[in-house]
């Protein structure tokens, strides 16, 4: 039930907060505030936005997040969504202090969200309403379920969904389709000064070189990242509803990444701010400051209550310490900088120095197949690279589009150099069956087995 | 801050999702429905209506890296350089290693209606249809639901119909009051008559030592699916349960899977119950009788003479006898006494066939020969 006194006096701690942040610099668009049922909080949790499109893979981890919380081994404190305005979701089972707490918490995230540049370029990208596109795709999922049935319609996100992580932020969102034929005249002669600018070192000519007039170009001229782009641009029999999905799919990933390749920085910012606004705020009583600190300490912390030791690191507390000793030699304009410009990469790398690593208690594990876990000595970069390893593209493995051969073939292959070792062949296999349903012809992918002997995937008409 | 009752109050979208998933794990059942039923598990009773099968959650396939045998990871605690976190599992035996799915994997139960996996099966067997064999020119009155009328007792107003002619009417006279004696539309009943479609099956159970878990545990299931699959046919279908030692006992449902007993084999006892049986309470002339006996194989030889007696005059009174032999105890002549008992009879005209039931799986080569037997009878009839 909803408590009309804990909504009275949250909506006074919110307007106060509001002025109080502005006061501190902090600077962020509006943020929605609502008290919700925990059980639409989990959903939340679980679909990553509050209306999104419906896959049964959803209900896989809904039920899962379901029995971990009625079995108490889960508390969602807050959901929030960038964007302008930013939304943010309040479970109305949890305590008023928790609430105040997380009022305090969701402000500093805006703040980050406005202002970092990821966030930022995302967003400039995609309009500042994802929360409301989002919705837009899920109806017309709806619509394209009455239309096309759900079976066509779970095929297409089988394979969209599970290609999800395969983007390539480093491109925009919306990239115009390659160069397809060359007709264009060889270049004009751009003088002398500018063929020895292209010949120094480092130097790429400006623009393609010339292909023969009404030759068609490669597709793709380069590795292809983006999958579910290429797969939406250019399968050879893709219905535009279909093009549709992935798109939505897509854009719903871009407005994933800053979140996911931010966490550390993000968390410790908002655990920075919501200390450090309570510690400020005057119209707070005493006691119900103190028991909001005893919260904050059950959050940032590096393992949970009994336990002496955690396998994962907590992002909220290497964040608020990080932040916390940025602000201290720094001071708060030159943390402000740097939250602005970096990402969990250059913040793990720049910021995590020896001392504050002995004062966090990192350490870096094995886990052998026999169940054996054991901490092994690791140097400074060793142990940041041990952080930063699971960040890289959504931890996905590396798998990019390698050519389109003449009967349309598509050949995909994995990165094993980089990622160190080949793909799981069993789980590769069923999601190239997604992928042909989609692509609907031959689709190839190149991998190395448990050898590290080259090996190539296949699904086509005949079987595989 | 707005705290206001939303569409999530009243529809939750990850119930939706999940059902969607049973809804995909019911498929994949299916598809491999024989496999799954023949776990022994699956029966509970002919009593009982459904079943519950453990199944894993599907999962939605990403592209994923090869489990390492050695993997880094980053922690947070008090913990030196060489502490051991947790110990190395103790290896237990070998083969568990490479199988990437297996023990220990989440799963839950899902609760199925016998119904729909009967309805499944047969899709999936590619059993025909049987339509009912009528036996006599005895007919049954039953009475329909049939078309709707006007004017009708109370009892049997269709609430439907009647407000459907409401909208209709109103469509044209929006202002028109909700409802009029025009409106009401009743069910009107019919009386028709059909030739019997009664069926009786006799389960005949060898309960001897020789008998052990196993075989009975088989002989259960194949009736159970043989009942199941009669059951499609004819509307009312009476069952009969005789288990035999060197003496032959009716027993109900319940107690007739669990009854357990010392000694040899007279199986023509039990053969000679069930015809006292049918001809008593039931009779050729109303019912179509259906006989299954299931057995190691094992007979008295002194019994031959007496068996083959009852089969041959126990023959033209019934449909059908199955004969399920379980796991067999073959002689040198690779038959065993009462398959050698049945094959005599069939030779003789007596509609039978003998199945051979080494592990589940064969049960399912069993149903499907009864069934397309059937066929062919009802073809011929």
């Amino acid at each position: 039930m909803v408590d009309s006194k804990m909504e009275e006096q949250l909506l006074q701690y919110e307007s106060s907060f509001n002025i109080l942040a502005a006061e501190m610099g902090l600077d962020y668009f509006p943020v929605d505030f609502e008290l919700v049922p925990s059980q639409f909080m989990m959903e939340v949790a679980v679909y990553g936005l509050p209306v999104r499109l419906p896959h049964w893979s959803f209900g896989v981890r809904y039920i899962h997040q379901f029995v971990r919380h009625r079995m108490g081994h889960s508390k969602i404190y807050e959901v929030v969504f960038p964007g302008n305005p930013g939304r943010a979701y309040l479970a109305n089972t949890n305590s008023i202090i928790e609430n105040t707490l997380v009022i305090a918490h969701v402000l500093g995230h805006a703040d980050f969200s406005k202002n970092n540049h990821l966030f930022r370029r995302v967003q400039e990208q995609e309009g500042y309403h994802l929360v409301e596109q989002a919705a837009t795709h899920a109806r017309g999922i709806e619509a394209a379920i009455e239309k096309h049935g759900a079976v066509r319609v779970e095929q297409v996100l089988d394979a969209a969904l599970a290609l999800e992580p395969h983007i390539d932020i480093d491109k925009d969102l919306r990239r115009p389709l390659y160069p397809g034929t060359v007709e264009t005249a060889p270049l004009p002669d751009r003088g002398v000064f500018r063929r020895r600018f292209d010949e120094l070192p480092g130097e790429r000519p400006r623009g393609r070189e010339p292909l023969p007039p009404g030759k068609s170009a490669p597709i793709p001229p380069h590795p292809e990242r983006d999958l579910l782009w290429f797969i939406a641009q250019y399968a050879p029999e893709l219905e535009d509803w279909e093009r549709d999905v992935f798109l939505a799919v897509r854009e719903e990933s871009f407005y994933f990444y800053p979140v996911f390749a931010c966490q550390i920085m993000n968390e410790g910012w908002a655990s920075y701010w919501h200390a450090r606004l309570l510690r400020e705020a005057s119209f707070i009583p005493e006691q119900f400051y103190l028991d909001a600190m005893k919260t904050h300490s059950d959050v940032v912390r590096p393992y949970a209550g009994e336990q002496q030791v955690a396998l994962a690191i907590n992002p909220y507390h290497i964040g608020f310490v990080l932040w916390n000793h940025i602000v201290e030699e720094h001071g708060i304009d030159g943390a402000r900088r740097t939250m602005t410009q970096e990402d969990d990469f250059g913040f793990i790398r720049n910021y995590l120095t020896e001392d504050l690593a002995n004062e966090l208690e990192l350490f870096r594990y094995v886990a052998r197949a026999n169940g054996e876990i054991k901490v092994v000595e690791s140097d400074m970069n060793e142990l940041r690279e041990s952080i930063l390893a699971p960040k890289f593209n959504f931890a996905a493995p590396r798998v990019v589009v390698q050519d389109i051969q003449k009967d349309g073939t598509l050949v995909l292959k994995h990165d094993h150099d980089v990622d160190g070792t080949g793909l799981d062949v069993e789980r590769a296999r069923k999601v190239l069956e997604y992928i042909y349903r989609v692509w609907r012809r031959t689709v190839k992918l190149v991998t190395v087995n448990d050898k590290g002997k080259e090996e190539t995937l296949e699904k086509s008409d005949s079987g595989d | 801050m707005t705290v206001t009752t939303q569409w999530y109050n009243l529809f939750s979208r990850g119930a939706r999702d999940w059902l969607r998933h049973n809804e995909k794990i019911r498929e994949a059942i299916r598809q491999s429905l024989p496999d799954v039923v023949a776990g022994s598990d699956v029966i509970s009773g002919p009593g009982n209506r459904t079943v519950q099968i453990p199944v894993r959650f599907l999962e939605h396939y990403r592209f994923r890296l090869a489990t390492p045998s050695e993997s880094t990871g980053t922690g947070q605690g008090k913990a030196d350089p060489g502490s051991v976190l947790r110990p190395a599992r103790p290896v237990h035996g070998q083969g568990r290693e490479g199988s990437g799915v297996g023990e220990g994997e989440p799963h839950f139960i899902l609760e199925m209606k016998i119904d729909d996996i009967v309805d499944w099966l047969w899709e999936e067997l590619e059993l025909p249809d049987l339509r009912p064999k009528s036996k006599s020119n005895v007919v049954e009155n039953e009475v329909v639901r049939e078309g709707w009328d006007k004017r009708g007792a109370r009892s049997r107003l269709d609430r439907r119909r009647t407000m459907k002619e409401s909208l209709k009417r109103r469509a044209v006279r929006p202002d028109d009051v909700p409802i009029t004696n025009e409106d009401l539309r009743f069910r009107q009943l019919h009386k028709r008559s059909r030739p019997s479609t009664a069926a009786v099956v006799m389960f005949l159970l060898d309960v001897s030592s020789s008998m052990g878990d196993t075989e009975r545990r088989l002989s259960k299931s194949f009736f159970f699916w043989a009942l199941q699959g009669l059951k499609r046919r004819y509307r009312q279908i009476e069952t009969v349960f005789i288990a035999h030692t060197v003496a032959a006992w009716e027993f109900d449902e319940e107690e007739f899977f669990q009854v357990t007993a010392q000694g040899g084999t007279v199986t023509s006892k039990a053969f000679r119950l069930a015809r006292e049986v049918f001809e008593d309470r039931y009779g050729a002339d109303r019912f179509n009788g259906y006989l299954f006996y299931a057995s190691d194989g094992g007979n008295f030889a002194e019994d031959r003479g007496n068996l083959h007696k009852e089969l041959v005059s126990l023959g033209p009174l019934l449909n059908f006898m199955g004969y399920l032999e379980v796991m067999p105890d073959l002689r040198s002549d690779g038959q065993t006494e009462t398959a050698h008992q049945f094959d005599s009879a069939k030779k003789e005209g007596v509609a039978t066939t003998t199945y051979r039931v080494v592990e589940h799986t064969d049960i399912w080569d069993a149903i499907r020969a009864f069934f397309q037997t059937e066929a062919n009878a009802q073809g011929e009839s």
